[in-house]
């Protein structure tokens, strides 16, 4: 069977737009059925991956961390990276002039530093090619 | 000859640039492309049977394939007895195999 490969461009930061999880749906879906992912995540999106983040309690329901399991898309990230470790593979690559400018450099493990030849390279040798804008 | 995949995530209640899409997948279709339209997100806001003035309904007349995502359904409290004749409940998985089929071009609006 030939090798399917999808690229998607995402631009969005985190917890900003459902557009988001829906690029980690489709991602996931994507790997779960054998195709190879590249990501390129361009301006805010260089966001999704951030080390940093944490889970937060909910002051308002009264409920704690643990209680809350509020979900971060670092979180969501390190599972695809782990589920495309090798066939399929998921290649996230992160343009390094918009991790500079943001100071978001602490990623986490697997996600790459590149440029927008990077995308140009991917989306060339993908099956198809999906760009998720900003609105 | 290609085939589109429109992926539309926008409110049409919400703004009118929507209506790109519906000018959009009709071009297409009247050339004779085999056109899709999957509605995700707020996307799917349209798909009521009592919504008025909705582009679906045309949509499905001129042909177009009409595939809305049943997570987003299901998040806005969207039941399948509420859906337009015309517009099939489908999923994220079925979004991925329309992506990578043969010589299909893939706009997210």
């Amino acid at each position: 069977m030939t090798e399917r490969t999808l690229t998607l461009a995402l631009m969005d930061p985190p917890y900003e737009s459902a557009n988001s999880t829906t690029a980690l749906r489709i991602i996931s879906a994507a790997l779960q059925k054998g195709i190879h992912v590249n990501v390129f995540a361009y301006e805010g999106a260089v966001c999704l991956p951030l080390k940093e983040q944490m889970p937060h309690a909910n002051p308002v329901k009264g409920t704690t961390v643990e209680q809350e399991e509020h979900p971060t898309t670092r979180a969501f990230i390190t599972s695809l990276l782990q589920i495309g470790d090798g066939s399929p593979l998921l290649n996230w690559v992160s343009c390094g002039l918009c991790v500079d400018e943001r100071g978001a450099g602490n990623v986490v493990d697997g996600v790459k530093r590149g440029s927008p030849a990077d995308f140009f390279k991917m989306a060339q040798e993908s099956t198809n090619t999906l760009v998720i804008p900003t609105k | 000859m290609p085939k589109y995949l429109l992926i539309e995530s926008r409110d049409p209640f919400e703004s009118r640039d929507t209506e790109f899409l519906e000018r959009t997948a009709t071009a297409l279709k009247q050339d004779g492309h085999a056109v899709t339209v999957f509605l995700v997100q707020n996307g799917v806001l349209a798909v009521r049977k009592n919504a008025r003035d909705s582009c679906l309904a045309r949509l499905a007349s001129a042909g177009v394939a009409l595939l809305a995502d049943d997570f987003s359904l299901h998040e806005r409290g969207i039941q399948p007895a509420e859906l337009q004749p015309g517009i099939q409940r489908s999923d994220i998985e079925a979004l991925v195999d329309a992506l990578v089929e043969e010589k299909t071009k893939a706009i997210w609006h």
